[in-house]
């Protein structure tokens, strides 16, 4: 149940997510933009060697509305990938984030753009969460020049630096002993930061994740690993393939919290309480219990390991954008055609800005050669005979 | 003799690989063959493998399902999860693990899903497998121990999906690297590495395996490992590759036929220990030599070759050797094309080598 107070108070200033979109006017039945709401999470947390955070989340109509149109661009983005993806304009490995957008934007209402944020192959969203744009994002995929990496990474390598997202990568789990050196860069540099480390249920097996677990214990570094548990490994169920498949406990001696990852004001609640104790404490881990939709890249199904009824039963009952619009129609903060309208609006940005991508060209072909070694320290590259030198690399 | 096998289908950008050997493209025998594809090959020497030595395991990321390329479709409800398993997601610890079952006599048949992802592995391999006879004086070994990988480009890989890093392998003593370059070839040697008592890596050429079709024998049949083969015979030159990239070769030697150079064409089959002798003859033939591979030309596996056949045919070599590989950046994403050694930059090679 929720409640309802009347403050007069300003909100904290969170998501950043409005940037990429265009603003829109919007009509509240009652309640004013910044007025504080305090809603309960859909299940109270569970830690490990911590005490959980309150289930009450502060929140204010703005960041509900922030949170709906947040990710109804991810999921459209999403879906309208998978079409290109099929009409063989995004080539290589595609995967789809649709069904977590809940932590993506949960996460970015909790931190700002000095945090630093690490993440594996399935990126698209929390490039988006970082303020990357529409364009940028249908550009990397499609391998255009104005893509986010200038065409050359793709779907499994968006960065962004202005926003400290560090990408992007494609090998499972070498993205977590990164994160933790950005956290030491972080801690070195006395910002007040901290690093966001997300891998999936999958890589928590591989060994990387311990050694840098015990390193950043070891030096008290701020760094929140957060293990994004959709319960399959590609094709392996969690429990099939880890003993123990309570994630957040397996640091150990490193303190951890179980998190409704559908639930994106837990997702913000748990956030925010693992920076203040990262700061303050060291390493902690947030395992987000979320579910992904589509299979585990464009050329995987998601059908064989898993029965289409729980998916479907998944998608009626924890959708997080479904959750968001009850609570926002719930408490009169907007009218179900004015979501409906938002929604429509956000379909036809996210195809205006495939239209605009479309029309973006191809890098040069000189481009196969530039950034393998800094400018000017490059290798030589000869023709078919082996005589002539076609290319300095640059 | 020659392979006969049809790619069917392939969508094209630059450098299309399809294949037609004269007057037989069109027609594909259908009736009473047993006409398999890549992976159904290999499922097939899997089960023999299974079948025949009932301490023999195969396991790795997702295998129970039937894998994400299928070469172990209906193993684990054949032999049951006791023999076939899949592992959570740790190639260090795969790798690791089949080399501990396999120094108990076991024949541990591991899978990594993509041999961009070995490098974990590559220190067990590396240090602990290729080292484990030699070190404990005979009194142990991992002879038993086969690693089966996906290797090389299908296309729009990318940089993690496409790599070949059969070189890194080859520098290692005490371990074999084979790649087969059709479903005939790869069943008689995926059999022959399960069986010989090395621990040997087993690439697979991704791109071929649905699209490589052949009349493979039902039986169970092994070819020999370290003996290299001469698919094609010439006269003017010889052309040395493995694995997919031999289409692309014998492409090349089509068309350079037809221009009137005869080109001599050798599957290597096995990397290490290669068969030094049958490269040699031919060289010691045709007197220039091509090597044509997928990885990176610094530093790849034909610069062995290269090295080699200079030291043995200094006096008989027409021309210098020539490499085409794939340049030396990591392997694009959009630029695949421009990287690959296709036919056309083979052809330029054959035609500046035969011409120097």
């Amino acid at each position: 149940m929720a409640l309802l107070r009347r403050f007069v108070s300003s909100s904290p200033s969170t998501s950043t997510l409005l940037r990429s979109v265009s603003h829109c006017p919007r009509f509240f039945s009652s309640a004013s933009e910044d007025q504080t709401l305090i809603i309960e999470t859909s299940v109270p947390f569970t830690g490990h060697k911590i005490e959980t955070p309150s289930r009450s989340v502060e929140t204010t109509p703005k960041e509900l509305l922030s949170f709906f149109r947040g990710m109804s661009l991810m999921r459209r983005m999403e879906i309208a990938a998978d079409s290109l993806y099929k009409a063989k304009l995004i080539r290589g490995f595609c995967h789809l984030y649709d069904g977590q957008e809940a932590v993506a934007v949960g996460m970015e209402a909790a931190i700002t753009k000095k945090d630093s944020i690490i993440t594996a192959y399935r990126d698209h969203c929390i490039f988006i969460g970082r303020g990357g744009t529409l364009v940028e994002a249908f550009a990397e995929l499609m391998g255009r020049t104005a893509g986010c990496s200038n065409g050359k990474g793709g779907s499994m390598h968006f960065y962004k630096k202005d926003a400290r997202f560090y990408g992007g990568h494609g090998i499972v789990g070498a993205q977590i002993p990164l994160g933790c050196g950005l956290a030491f860069a972080q801690k070195y540099s006395k910002e007040d930061t901290v690093n966001f480390t997300l891998y999936g249920d999958g890589a928590a097996n591989q060994g990387q994740l311990f050694e840098a677990l015990n390193m950043s214990a070891l030096w008290d570094l701020p760094v929140i690993l957060v293990c994004e548990n959709n319960h399959y490994g590609m094709g392996t169920a969690e429990w099939k393939a880890s003993k123990s498949p309570a994630y957040y406990k397996r640091g150990d001696y490193v303190p951890g919290l179980k998190v409704d990852g559908m639930d994106a004001l837990a997702v913000k609640q748990a956030c925010r309480f693992a920076k203040q104790h990262a700061l303050a404490n060291g390493p902690i881990i947030l395992e987000m219990d979320t579910y992904r939709y589509h299979g585990h890249s464009m050329s995987d199904p998601g059908s064989t390991y898993r029965t289409r009824d729980e998916i479907s039963g998944i998608r009626q009952e924890r959708d997080p954008i479904e959750r968001v619009r009850k609570l926002i129609l719930s408490h009169d903060l907007a009218s179900a055609s004015e979501l409906k309208d938002m929604e429509k609006e956000i379909r036809k940005e996210v195809d205006d800005a495939i239209a605009k991508a479309k029309e973006i060209p191809m890098p040069d072909p000189s481009e196969l050669f530039t950034n393998v070694y800094v400018k000017g320290y490059g290798v030589e590259s000869f023709g078919a005979d082996r005589k002539e030198v076609r290319a300095i690399l640059p | 003799m020659s392979t006969i096998f049809r790619v069917l289908g392939r969508r094209v950008s630059i450098g299309k690989r399809s294949f037609s050997t004269s007057g037989e493209a069109e027609k594909l025998p259908r009736e009473g063959k047993n006409l398999v594809n890549l992976f159904t090959a290999i499922n097939q020497a899997l089960h023999i493998a299974l079948e025949t030595d009932p301490r023999a395991y195969v396991f790795g990321e997702d295998v129970s399902f039937g894998g994400v390329f299928r070469c172990t479709t209906g193993l684990a409800d054949r032999f049951g999860r006791d023999r076939v398993f899949n592992t959570p997601l740790c190639e260090q610890g795969i790798a690791g693990f089949a080399i501990g079952l396999a120094a108990m006599d076991n024949r541990a048949i591991a899978e990594i899903q993509f041999a961009d992802y070995i490098y974990p592995a590559f220190d067990q391999i590396v240090n602990e497998a290729a080292k484990f006879r030699y070190r404990s004086g005979n009194q142990f070994n991992c002879g038993g121990l086969t690693i089966r990988s996906p290797y090389g480009a299908v296309g729009h890989g990318g940089h993690y999906h496409s790599q070949s890093p059969e070189s890194f392998f080859c520098h290692v003593p005490g371990l074999k690297v084979v790649i087969p370059r059709s479903p005939r070839q790869a069943k008689g040697l995926l059999l022959a590495s399960i069986r010989d008592p090395n621990p040997v890596i087993f690439f697979e050429p991704k791109w071929l395996y649905r699209l490589a079709v052949e009349e493979v024998p039902e039986e169970d049949y092994m070819l020999p490992l370290s003996e290299a083969e001469v698919i094609r015979k010439g006269s003017d030159i010889t052309l040395v590759g493995w694995g997919a990239q031999l289409s692309i070769l014998e492409q090349a030697c089509e068309e350079a036929a037809k221009e009137g150079i005869s080109c001599e064409l050798i599957d290597l089959k096995t990397l290490i220990p290669w068969d030094k002798e049958t490269v040699e003859a031919s060289v010691k033939k045709t007197g220039r030599l091509i090597v044509s591979h997928e990885a990176p030309v610094t530093g790849g596996f034909g610069a062995e070759i290269s090295a080699s056949i200079i030291e043995r045919c200094f006096l008989r070599l027409e021309a210098p050797v020539a490499r085409i590989c794939g340049l030396d950046t990591p392997f694009p994403l959009v630029f695949e094309p421009f990287y690959m050694p296709t036919k056309n930059k083979i052809l330029d090679a054959i035609r500046a080598t035969v011409n120097y």
